[in-house]
């Protein structure tokens, strides 16, 4: 058994037969793989790989022009943070053989449960968030019971949903605000105990003045650090990562995850509890959403019936280049971080280039065509030469 | 054996694929030395095609300047995205930015990155002079509502115009009253009174009009906000027989204003000229970083005796209105006689 991540022939055989020898033969399950090849052959090898080469192209490209000083780079990984959070839940509900398309539908949603209730019923800013949370992975279990109780395909409930939550957001907002941005939300948040706490602002501002007084990092002219801190958005990308992968590799549950989404049936039988397990993760995945949503209203300080268009697109091509399979049971959450790392760079790096920005989708869906080819042939290569 | 040569081929690929993707880059960058580099960030998604004409205006006020000029957008008009787009201009350090105030909270925060920098400023389009000052603008281009409202009016005071009509369709935004407001101050009377909340529905804006104008039969002109509610409103006074008595202008330009236009029935149409809102942030950021002036009235006058920027200005028929410290880019007015020329460019240059 190989100790990597990717579970994919846990339950079934390797089709393989042992090989001939001239020396006694071993048992082909317990041969050694080299380190190297047991490298290659994780669902997250392709995305890291794709990372470094980003890396290297607007290294080559974009290197002196400022996107790599502290302050550019802070703005970047902000993105790739966001797009991290959302693509960590639909990679994980992907593992498990399920697709969410209302993710997006989902932000824009969640984004109004904590603007209105704040800016119009003068809630204050916590209780609103707890109740955009409520609020969402309530929608995010209807969404998995929906599934698991109807058998229909994932792909089809929760499209549904994409347009009743976007038409929801809309009629909702213009209902009880009148409008479809709801402004004012940013300095209420800061003031909050909860908000000041878990969304607004930097971590380690004060590492950051330190270093800033040292003259290690750019200072503005009024003596103030260009770059106050570590938003708090990428805090939270990290341990939700940190977490989640956690969770895959080590513990019953995420064993659960990748027999769910191996072989439903097959997993049933051997005891696994498939529905709470996929109803779980719809929950888990509206659960992340609805955390985008909350850290996104306090950074710009509103919300807006339009928020999150297509970010659910964006969370399965991060997820996919991270490796993750469409048929579920294979994929990596450090690989969907890597994904959402390579698109976030992208997307800001390329206007650190000359290139004129109507390009930019072709450019980028050029490049994640590149990932997944470059991902398949690796992995290709890698499971053949067992 | 078997694994080497697999390995040895995935790092021959990848050489490729880097190899590739550099070329590409090196090809598809333009690398013609401009003097400065400034970026224009809107919060227009790309479907929006309005925006087409100040693309064409920052080019060729590039141009004229000697300046490369990059146009920046969120793709999915997303304010956030657009807020993340004006902290990455601050980081690649560019030497002027041209943003339009979609939303003032949103960008209040990204905008300090920006004039942190000691970066040059400039706001356009939506949003108002006070914000403007209060981003830490050099100046705005656009079209104050008031303004326009009562350029309007004095229009329709020289014309004897002593009562109105303001068909509103777009209530909900809180600026679109100031127009009203600034046509009854011209001609001296109440708006509140003269206002009428339309709604969106053409139908309910044609039947309320006719209300309207049934219930004051001595109204003697009629302003449209929109192309939205100039059409019914228009429908409203040709079915009473008012069409052509009534004194008539709006906002904006549609196929059906430029025909009443032609007839005589819409005296005038209320333009706010995107093309300078592109041209002229573009031209004073060239002005203050080539001749390193930050007076402003110094820079307008160096702006006005442009003879590039006045060659523009003949050739498209347009006309800035100059503040002490902002720059209107309207009202400007679409009468039959200038009717063709905008016709010949709208869309690209008007």
């Amino acid at each position: 058994m190989n100790s990597s991540s990717a579970h994919a022939d846990k339950l079934s055989a390797d089709g393989s037969g042992p090989a001939q020898q001239n020396v006694a033969p071993k048992d082909e399950r317990v041969r050694k793989e080299g380190s190297l090849k047991r490298f290659l052959g994780r669902p997250e090898f392709a995305s890291l790989a794709g990372a470094i080469l980003v890396f290297i192209v607007f290294g080559i490209a974009a290197g002196d022009s400022g996107m790599f000083n502290l302050d550019g780079v802070i703005n970047w990984m902000q993105v790739a943070a966001y797009l991290g959070l959302i693509s960590i839940g639909a990679c994980v509900l992907m593992i498990a053989g399920e697709f969410d398309l209302s993710i997006g539908s989902m932000i824009g949603f969640a984004g109004m449960m904590v603007a209105i209730p704040t800016v119009y019923f003068h809630w204050p800013f916590w209780l609103a968030v707890m109740f955009a949370f409520a609020g969402s992975m309530a929608l995010g279990w209807l969404n998995g019971y929906l599934v698991v109780k109807t058998r229909l395909p994932s792909f089809i409930v929760t499209l549904a949903f994409m347009f009743i939550l976007r038409g929801l957001t809309l009629a909702l907002s213009i209902m009880f605000a009148n409008r479809t941005i709801v402004s004012g939300v940013g300095d209420l948040a800061a003031q909050d105990w909860l908000g000041s706490w878990l969304f607004t602002g930097n971590l380690g501002s004060g590492l950051f003045h330190w270093m800033a007084a040292q003259g290690w990092i750019a200072t503005a002219a009024n003596g103030q650090p260009l770059v106050g801190g570590i938003p708090k958005v990428i805090v939270w990308w990290l341990v939700l990562a940190l977490g989640a992968s956690f969770v895959l590799a080590r513990t019953r549950f995420g064993n659960w995850i990748f027999a769910v989404g191996g072989d439903a049936n097959a997993a049933k039988n051997v005891g696994v509890p498939v529905k709470r397990v996929k109803t779980s993760l719809f929950v888990f995945t509206a659960f992340c959403a609805c955390l985008f949503a909350v850290l996104q209203v306090a950074d710009v300080g509103s919300a807006a019936a339009d928020r999150g268009l297509q970010k659910e697109f964006e969370a399965i091509i991060a997820a996919v280049i991270g490796g993750a399979l469409l048929t579920g049971g294979y994929g990596s959450v450090i690989g969907a971080c890597f994904g959402a790392l390579i698109f976030g760079v992208v997307q800001i790096g390329i206007t650190y280039t000359n290139l004129n920005s109507d390009w930019f989708r072709v450019f980028l869906g050029v490049m994640l065509l590149v990932a997944v080819l470059f991902n398949n042939y690796v992995r290709r290569r890698v499971t053949e030469a067992r | 054996m078997q694994r080497l040569r697999s390995k040895g081929r995935v790092n021959i690929t990848k050489a490729l694929m880097v190899a590739a993707l550099a070329v590409g880059f090196g090809a598809m960058s333009s690398s013609y030395a401009a003097n400065e580099k400034f970026v224009l960030i809107s919060h227009a998604p790309d479907s929006d095609s309005w925006w087409n004409t100040i693309k064409n205006a920052i080019k060729q006020a590039g141009e004229d300047f000697n300046v490369s000029v990059d146009y920046r957008n969120p793709p999915n008009g997303d304010l956030a995205d657009m807020s993340r787009l004006v902290e990455q201009a601050a980081a690649r350090h560019y030497d002027g930015v041209i943003v339009s105030i979609a939303d003032f909270s949103v960008l209040k925060k990204s905008v300090e990155s920006v004039t942190a920098k000691k970066i040059p400023l400039v706001t356009i389009n939506s949003g108002t002079q006070k914000q403007s000052e209060e981003l830490g603008a050099i100046m705005h281009v656009g079209q104050p509502e008031y303004d326009a409202g009562h350029g309007a009016g004095e229009k329709a005071k020289a014309a004897g115009i002593k009562s109105f009509l303001c068909v509103n369709h777009y209530a909900t935004n809180p600026s679109s009253f100031e127009r009203c407001r600034g046509f009854a101050d011209a001609i001296g009377v109440d708006y509140k009174k003269a206002t009428l909340d339309a709604g969106q529905d053409p139908t309910g804006i044609e039947s309320k009009v006719s209300a309207y104008l049934r219930n004051n039969p001595g109204t003697q002109a009629v302003l449209a906000l929109g192309p939205d509610s100039a059409a019914p409103s228009l429908r409203a006074l040709q079915k009473m027989g008012l069409k052509g008595k009534t004194w008539f202008a709006t906002f904006d330009l549609s196929d059906e204003i430029a025909k009443g236009i032609k007839d005589g029935s819409v005296q005038f149409a209320i333009d706010q000229q995107p093309y300078l809102q592109g041209y002229i942030p573009v031209a004073v950021l060239a002005i203050m970083a080539q001749d390193k002036i930050t007076d402003v009235a110094a820079i307008q006058a160096k702006l006005k005796a442009n003879p590039k920027f006045q060659a523009r200005l003949a050739e498209y028929g347009l006309a800035p209105i100059y503040g002490p410290r902002h720059i209107s880019s309207g009202p400007g007015y679409i009468t039959k006689d200038n009717l063709d020329k905008v016709l010949k460019y709208a869309g690209q240059y008007r």
